[in-house]
């Protein structure tokens, strides 16, 4: 998510490029090896996250690292390649989100926007011919303006990945990005998207480029006629990345909408990530569906995790969720539950197979497994004002934190990613991560994402986004969402810690 | 009264295998194709041993064996000559016997992928498969590995051809000389897999030992996995160390599970280990350890960076957190019996299963085989599935498997398999490695369950 923790940061470690030198494991404390392996560290642990570090004159060390998924200190440019209507766009926006949700802050950089902000109005495809010079000005321009932002983001302001998305048709642009990269200290890694369907490209135009800023004036078919002339007025430039030439640049290749991919010197792990979410993703129209188990015998006492069954209404939202899926006549419905006793009961109701994922299970609570939040107030009053003041990070002593969901959940998203219609059902903390995964919500917003009882979520891709109907299916169910309250001090009363409760028997 | 057996596996009725969701019946064959020294067979092995280690029942059938069986006695290369009739009918023969047992594995030993290992250079020999597959209902993925690197290829055959049953009487010479007269012979009929002609088949294409890889029609996931896994192994020559924390307070206590700090003696371990390490002169170690205090401890002896993954934490006790084996016998004798009926897929109440171990221990495996040189520091349960992953025990084996305290293991990749080192590093500390009783019925008595408790405190 969008964050960079302090705390956490990466000292000294040599980025992995093919040329560098092999280099003995780099020492904090140059020259004291010795005396490190006499007089240890002290070690404390850290209150919110749990993580234990070493601490000198009772203050940690800034120095051990936690498993981040981008474990070195080169930012990583992706650049993305291809005539337009290719669905550069779709393919910067969907793995910028999905590298924000695994933790790894990223931000897109989409040239046109620049374009956009630069030419007030869009005339026509005029703009874009090659013999076009005040045109060609322009748009080097704003390529400019946007590697500048790019270099602002990765050594300003904790950005790890920089997603560089325009065309980038000629081997010149290329270049001139590669110096660029060079004379920072940016690995770059090329993504080209490759496709010569023209319904696929109709299909493009019709999706995302009628409803551009540039289009607003225009009916459909001038639209298409003219963004078919813009494509043009690329193509006779057009260098694709070349097996021989290029042999030395790392990219992956897409082609017809992921049929085939061609994939050269993966570098690093955060580029070998790419290429396997790259590799799963696909835009089939689907829906997926998520739900949470129907309302269980702790929901009703207000107790938090556990394994317990459903109650009455709990079993009639299953019954009404059999409905209203044999409703939607979804084609060919997957269905996931976790593996605890309340979605298993849920799917059951279903009467169709289902796969059972312990990744799915809801959030461990450790030693506060199946308390009230009155009790967690009452015997742990500080556990309890840290995970308000940082609701994401914290992690239950002997058990989760959101962050540690997201980790191990990302399976699930990738499965998500390569299926069709899916049913999930899962609990509230489950449903708020992989909601935020699709509805782009940060690390701040996700831990607060409403998911009530009773309801499901149909997200629908659609253009760069999600569609989200909520339907609830009418049953009543005790609401189990606890806002966070005004005070998160420590020092905080019982009453202001237990303010925004939800009632429970 | 005998409880039922499967009483502990009671949400496992429609349960994925480890990791791997089961979205389809159908079996899959992976079939390699490549001139021969192109790493085949070491992609084969590699990749049946990462299936088998994640759950999914793999097995790899090498039709140069079964080539082995039937002609007794390798002459040399000219059996592998094209215009060798007498020699095409034995070798389409191996194929097709291959081909039969594949069969059989799909549906007598509820296997799920086969790897069809051999050279598959001939469109012919693709197209036969590939009907024999459509006839039986399998889907098949080809693994097409390419290389004209010729030191690349001079190091295959020294690292595992000269090793071969077929070159046992020969002296280093004689065999290089007659393997490359015998890749010769298949160099005239290669005919690579087309990306025009062949554009309907799914298939990944390597070159160059990874430096390029042209992926085509992925159909479902275990393919998706197959080419992720093949896209993040190398060749590159490295050592992984696999190490426990020092001995920790709870060690002593004949106590599992836990956040404890080291002992005095863990204290020692870690400082020799420093010791070890810095001895071993080791290029760019990269160094990991879990959560928990114990690993954390020892890696702070040591001086360097390390990394600290949640992933590498000990296996989760559940209730029996911080029990002795003598209260687990005593507060619950049954999940006591029936961990010791099947150690590998019970799963402690509130707790994991060694299985679930293996899944959250997949992306340490994926990034493991990515890195060249490190240093793992962990625990008992989660050591003995990582080795079990790079030695391919199966899964009755791997929670037997013996990791004392204070002692590291050095594995170095050779050939097909992996050579591994024990080093302890004389420090002594307290046995925590409890075999298997001899009755493992929830009816027998307390004796009986604790004879093999290692001694503690």
């Amino acid at each position: 998510m969008k964050h960079r923790s302090t705390s956490e940061q990466h000292h000294g470690k040599k980025p992995r490029v093919p040329a560098a030198a092999a280099a003995t494991s780099t020492s904090p404390q140059d020259g004291m090896e010795d005396k490190a392996a006499t007089n240890p560290r002290e070690l404390t642990q850290n209150p919110l996250k749990k993580i234990w570090m070493p601490y000198k004159n009772g203050l940690p060390e800034k120095h051990i690292c936690q498993r981040k998924v981008c474990m070195t200190n080169c930012p990583t440019l992706i650049v993305t390649v291809g005539l337009p209507a290719r669905g550069k766009t779709y393919i910067s926006k969907k793995l910028t989100r999905y590298l924000n949700w695994i933790g790894v802050p990223t931000r897109e950089f989409n040239v046109g926007q620049y374009r956009r902000e630069f030419v007030k109005i869009y005339k026509s495809f005029e703009f874009f011919r090659p013999d076009n010079e005040e045109g060609l000005k322009i748009r080097r321009k704003c390529a400019s303006a946007a590697l500048n932002d790019v270099r602002e983001y990765l050594t300003e302001d904790g950005g790890q990945v920089a997603v560089f998305d325009a065309t980038n048709t000629t081997r010149e642009r290329r270049e001139t990005i590669l110096e660029f990269a060079e004379q920072n200290g940016f690995k770059v890694f090329f993504v080209e998207s490759v496709c010569e369907d023209p319904d696929v490209i109709q299909e493009n135009i019709v999706q995302v480029k009628l409803d551009s800023p540039d289009y607003t004036n225009c009916n459909t078919e001038e639209a298409v006629e003219d963004f078919m002339k813009r494509i043009k007025c690329y193509e006779n430039s057009y260098e694709t990345l070349d097996e021989v030439l290029d042999r030395d640049l790392s990219y992956i290749k897409i082609m017809d909408v992921g049929q085939r991919y061609l994939v050269n010197r993966v570098l690093d792990h955060i580029q070998s990530r790419i290429v396997y979410y790259l590799m799963n993703i696909h835009i089939t129209p689907r829906s997926i569906y998520l739900c949470r188990h129907g309302e269980s015998e702790l929901n009703v006492k207000g107790r938090i995790g556990g394994d317990s069954g459903l109650t009455i209404r709990g079993k009639e939202f299953a019954k009404k969720l059999s409905h209203f899926i044999q409703e939607q006549n979804i084609s060919d419905l997957k269905v996931w539950t976790s593996q605890m006793k309340r979605t298993i009961q849920t799917a059951e109701a279903l009467n169709v197979p289902y796969e059972q994922w312990k990744v799915l299970n809801e959030i461990d609570a450790g030693v506060c497994e199946e308390l009230m939040y009155e009790e967690i107030q009452k015997n742990y009053p500080l556990e309890f004002a840290l995970r308000d003041q940082d609701k994401y990070r914290y992690r239950y002593p002997k058990g989760e934190s959101y962050e540690d969901l997201v980790q191990r959940l990302e399976p699930v998203i990738m499965e998500l990613e390569r299926q069709e219609n899916v049913l999930v059902i899962c609990h509230q903390a489950v449903l708020r991560c992989l909601l935020a995964y699709f509805l782009d919500k940060t690390a701040e917003e996700l831990p607060y994402l409403k998911c009530p009882l009773h309801t499901v979520l149909k997200l629908t891709p659609v253009a760069y986004g999600c569609k989200v109907e909520s339907i609830s299916l009418n049953v009543d169910a005790v609401n189990t969402h606890r806002e966070r309250p005004a005070n998160v001090d420590v020092s905080r009363m019982s009453e202001e810690a237990l303010l925004t409760v939800p009632s429970h028997q | 009264m005998e409880l039922p057996q499967l009483e502990h596996t009671r949400l496992r009725r429609h349960d994925s295998a480890a990791s791997v969701p089961q979205f389809c019946n159908s079996p899959t064959m992976i079939v390699m194709v490549g001139l021969p020294a192109r790493g085949k067979t070491y992609i084969s092995k590699k990749l049946t041993r990462y299936l088998n280690w994640i759950g999914v029942p793999t097995k790899m059938f090498n039709v140069g064996q079964y080539r082995r069986e039937a002609v007794k006695i390798y002459k040399n290369f000219e059996f592998f000559k094209p215009d060798n009739e007498e020699a095409m009918k034995i070798r389409k023969a191996c194929a097709a016997a291959a081909l039969k047992d594949v069969a059989l594995y799909f549906t007598k030993e509820q296997g799920q992928v086969a790897v069809f290992d051999a050279t598959n250079t001939t469109r012919e020999r693709r197209a036969i498969i590939l009907s024999f597959a459509m006839e039986m209902g399998y889907k098949v993925f080809f693994v097409e590995s390419i290389c004209d690197d010729p030191e690349i290829i001079a190091e295959n055959i020294r690292q595992v051809k000269f090793g071969s049953p077929d070159y046992a009487d020969r002296d280093i010479d004689e065999a290089m000389e007659d393997f490359t007269q015998r890749i010769d012979c298949y160099r005239a009929s290669y005919m690579p897999i087309d990306d025009e002609k062949d554009r309907k088949l799914s298939y990944i294409k390597i070159f160059d030992v990874g430096s390029r890889y042209l992926v085509n029609r992925v159909q479902d996931h275990i393919q998706s996995r197959i080419v992720y896994y093949l896209m993040n192994i190398h060749v590159t020559p490295r050592s992984i160390y696999l190490s426990r924390h020092g001995e920790s307070e709870l060690n002593l206590l004949g106590r599992i599970g836990g956040d404890t700090g080291l002992s005095p003696r863990g204290q020692k371990y870690a400082s020799a280990l420093a010791t070890f390490i810095k001895g071993q002169k080791i290029i760019d170690l990269k160094v990991w350890t879990s959560h928990m205090k114990r690993t954390v401890q020892t890696a702070e002896a040591l001086g360097v960076q390390y990394e600290q993954w949640k992933a590498l934490n000990e296996i989760d006790a559940g209730v029996c957190e911080e029990l002795t084996y003598e209260e687990i016998q005593e507060n619950f004798p049954e999940e006591f019996a029936l961990r010791d009926q099947d150690k590998y897929r019970y799963r402690y109440p509130k707790g994991e299963s060694y299985e679930d171990l293996v899944h959250r221990l997949e992306p340490v495996i994926m990034e493991l085989e990515r890195q060249e040189n490190v240093l793992v520091i962990c625990h008992q349960a989660v050591m003995r599935c990582l080795l079990a992953y790079f030695l391919d025990k199966p899964a009755d084996e791997l929670p037997y498997l013996r990791c004392p305290l204070h002692t590291v293991l050095k594995l170095t990749p050779i050939a097909y398999g992996c050579k591994v080192e024990s080093f302890f590093l004389n420090i002594e500390a307290v046995n925590t490695h409890r075999e298997r009783p001899l009755n493992v019925n929830i009816t027998r008595n307390p004796e009986e369950a604790l004879q093999t408790v290692p001694d503690h405190i």
